[in-house]
């Protein structure tokens, strides 16, 4: 016990902590004791911590009232063992040594955190080393490591080819619309639905318009063409039922983006307002009552209270959303093109399978879909650093 | 909601009457939400009615809102679609396995770091999150996974997309927050070791986020169709999703209605589209209602940044 000495362990004083009366809720059963019960001090030690600790065993009304049979006995003996590492002169272990004593204590956890970390490194960073193949002129035979290198040839390809300013046009152009459309209608739902003080039809409301966001993408993608079918589709019927010929929906490439976006945001608007549902029930209700005093009319309280209340929320979003441009959805474009709107319907998403997977060309497919990935990256960072320097709220 | 409360309580000669131009401003919002209410609800419905409508009456387009001469012929061919059977029987193996194996692996990596005293935690977090911000792409994770043998495998749809980075945000941010250390400190004097405690603290603690965990999971397990796209070859292995593809998008439905007559056959395939479609989502939409909150629960769990 001499060693003692310049060792750092802790003392874990077990402190009873009478039974309180009445419903007890969670944070009041754990919350942290004020004052120091018990005081020990442990001779010719140097550091030394008290630790109170009182808790309910199972998570019922009982609670631990002996502390000193711990002081003594077990869980000193595991932390002066556990702890038996030298101090650097801020009174605090060295980073090695951290480790070695967690992953001592916690081995179990460590042994846990294998399967999901190797799921990581093999289908999430392996794909990343494999994306030299960019570089590459893959030969089966020779496989990813054995093929030539041939620098950014595939990459001068596709700036040369013909197709790079059509897919480039086409996925700004329906991510760019999907944002314009897209963003501020979930935020004009929720300020709708804010306003609203009938919890029923508040619900309803609700309820319904986030129902199609569990509609799958084939599903949703088979329901526009059923309703936009040239013959038997419900538009036409309608169209001629009001006197208006048909209209081949689906082969008129200029609606193509259209029908994209707002088939997209009937499915994605009420659940993208939760969120913004959520920002606004945060807000101090005693604005609301100050505006109201004021003589605030209803417009005006949404303009001065709700929107600079959901502001960070909103930027949060909107970097978010801007970042993952050029990632637009490959599924559901995939499953609306046709012959007739390829035009505007190709884009960097879809053309990477077509080309990689269907023809087989993989280097090249890699480089155009690594070059997608980068731009994305190098968008959402700049969005992200604008976000900082320009309001307060950032995503990191 | 407070601020109603104060105003029913308040006597009533005090409280401030709505102006007449806010009376117009909540008609105006009423009309708009209705009519939203409305544009959502009516294709789900008009899609239900026609499924349960006679071919005829389908195809001649006199069904509008309610059902018209009610059958469920295209039902009953449905069920008598091995092809499409199989589809149903093996997206409810993908859901039920894929969900079982994403759900652990989740709370596999979500726990661990979510403990402070778990080293290098930070460094690990950094590493799932950046595969949100890049990946290797297309090409190269199906390389790896060829490499792996998966390929036209059951397995290539459980395991390459089995763990979903927010899914561990939302989990590790709820471990976080609502499993208290003092818990843990105290059943480690009593000797209870890691696993123990995740099995007998943490996890009787986390029913709300496993649910969570579970639910969204399994929609998208049951919705999805682009790992089987790429991925699968025989048809045999095809989940529903697939199959509603080469019916109803590419319009592929002789293998359905082989033995039909010519006008009866192209009826039919127009009600077997909207019979299929409802037999492809009524599972996850008659749950919706009930689950709604664990989903809005979820969401406002990852809203939490950090």
């Amino acid at each position: 016990m001499a060693c003692w000495n310049n060792l750092c362990f802790f003392v874990h004083v077990c402190a009873a902590v009478p039974r309180e009366t009445g419903k007890c809720t969670p944070e009041r059963r754990f919350a942290p004791p004020k004052p120091p019960i018990l005081y020990v001090k442990i001779p010719k030690c140097t550091c030394w911590e008290v630790v109170f600790f009182y808790y309910d065993q199972s998570y019922r009304k009982r609670y631990h009232t002996s502390g000193a049979s711990y002081l003594g006995g077990i869980v000193l003996e595991k932390e002066i063992v556990l702890n038996n590492k030298t101090l650097n002169k801020k009174g605090k272990r060295s980073l090695a040594d951290e480790a070695v004593i967690s992953f001592k204590k916690h081995w179990q956890l460590y042994l846990i955190v294998i399967p999901p970390v190797l799921f990581f490194l093999i289908f999430k960073y392996y794909p990343m080393l494999n994306a030299v193949l960019a570089f590459k002129d893959y030969n089966v035979i020779k496989g990813i490591w054995g093929s030539p290198w041939v620098g950014f040839k595939n990459f001068q390809l596709f700036f040369d080819n013909p197709m790079f300013w059509t897919l480039a046009k086409n996925t700004i152009l329906v991510s760019g619309y999907l944002l314009l459309a897209g963003f501020p209608i979930p935020i004009l739902l929720a300020l709708m639905l804010n306003e609203i003080r009938n919890g029923r039809f508040k619900r309803l409301v609700q309820l319904v318009t986030f129902a199609p966001y569990f509609i799958s993408t084939v599903v949703m993608v088979s329901i526009i063409m059923l309703f936009l079918a040239p013959r038997l589709g419900f538009a036409n019927v309608a169209l001629n039922y009001f006197g208006f010929d048909s209209v081949n929906f689906l082969g008129e490439a200029s609606m193509f983006r259209s029908i994209y976006v707002w088939s997209d945001i009937w499915q994605t608007a009420g659940y993208s307002a939760v969120i913004y549902l959520a920002a606004l029930s945060g807000i101090d209700p005693t604005l609301y009552e100050a505006a109201k005093v004021d003589g605030a009319s209803r417009f005006q309280k949404i303009v001065h209270v709700d929107l600079p209340g959901i502001l960070p929320t909103i930027t949060i979003i909107l970097i978010l959303n801007v970042g993952s441009v050029m990632a637009i959805g490959f599924e559901k474009i995939y499953l609306l093109q046709n012959q007739l709107n390829i035009v505007n319907s190709e884009i960097i998403a879809t053309y990477v399978y077509k080309i990689g997977l269907l023809n087989a060309n993989y280097s090249f497919a890699t480089a155009v879909g690594l070059f997608n990935s980068l731009i994305n990256l190098v968008l959402l960072f700049t969005v992200n650093g604008l976000a900082k320097r320009f309001t307060k709220s950032s995503i990191w | 909601m407070a601020s109603a409360k104060i105003a029913m309580q308040t006597p009533k000669r005090q409280t401030i009457k709505d102006s007449m131009g806010d009376r117009i401003f909540m008609i105006v919002i009423y009309t708009i939400l209705t009519l939203v209410l409305i544009a959502v609800i009516y294709p789900l419905i008009y899609i239900l009615s026609s499924s349960i409508s006679s071919p005829s009456a389908v195809t001649s387009g006199r069904v509008w809102l309610w059902p018209v001469d009610i059958s469920f012929k295209g039902f009953k061919v449905l069920f008598d679609t091995p092809q499409i059977m199989q589809g149903y029987g093996n997206s409810l193996f993908y859901t039920v396995a894929g969900t079982m194996i994403s759900v652990v692996l989740t709370v596999m990596i979500a726990y661990p770091m979510s403990r402070k005293s778990f080293f290098g935690r930070t460094v690990i977090m950094m590493l799932i999150t950046f595969t949100m911000l890049f990946s290797g792409g297309l090409i190269p994770t199906y390389m790896v996974v060829k490499e792996f043998g998966m390929i036209d495998s059951r397995w290539a749809l459980l395991i390459p997309n089995a763990v979903w980075v927010w899914q561990v945000i939302i989990a590790r941010s709820f471990f976080q927050n609502s499993i208290p250390d003092e818990l843990f400190e105290a059943s480690e004097i009593d000797g209870c070791s890691d696993i123990r405690f995740m099995q007998s603290v943490v996890l009787p603690l986390s029913k709300p986020i496993l649910a969570v965990l579970f639910l969204m999971y399994g929609v998208g397990q049951w919705n999805a169709y682009f790992d089987a796209l790429i991925y699968l070859k025989s048809s045999n292995l095809f989940p529903l999703q697939l199959v509603l593809r080469s019916i109803i998008i590419m319009n592929n439905s002789a293998s359905v209605t082989d033995a039909l007559k010519q006008v009866e056959r192209q009826q039919l395939s127009e009600l077997l589209k909207y019979s299929l479609i409802v037999v492809a989502t009524l599972p996850v939409l008659i749950m919706y209602p009930f689950v709604q909150r664990y989903f809005v629960q979820g969401m406002l769990v990852g809203s939490v940044k950090g």
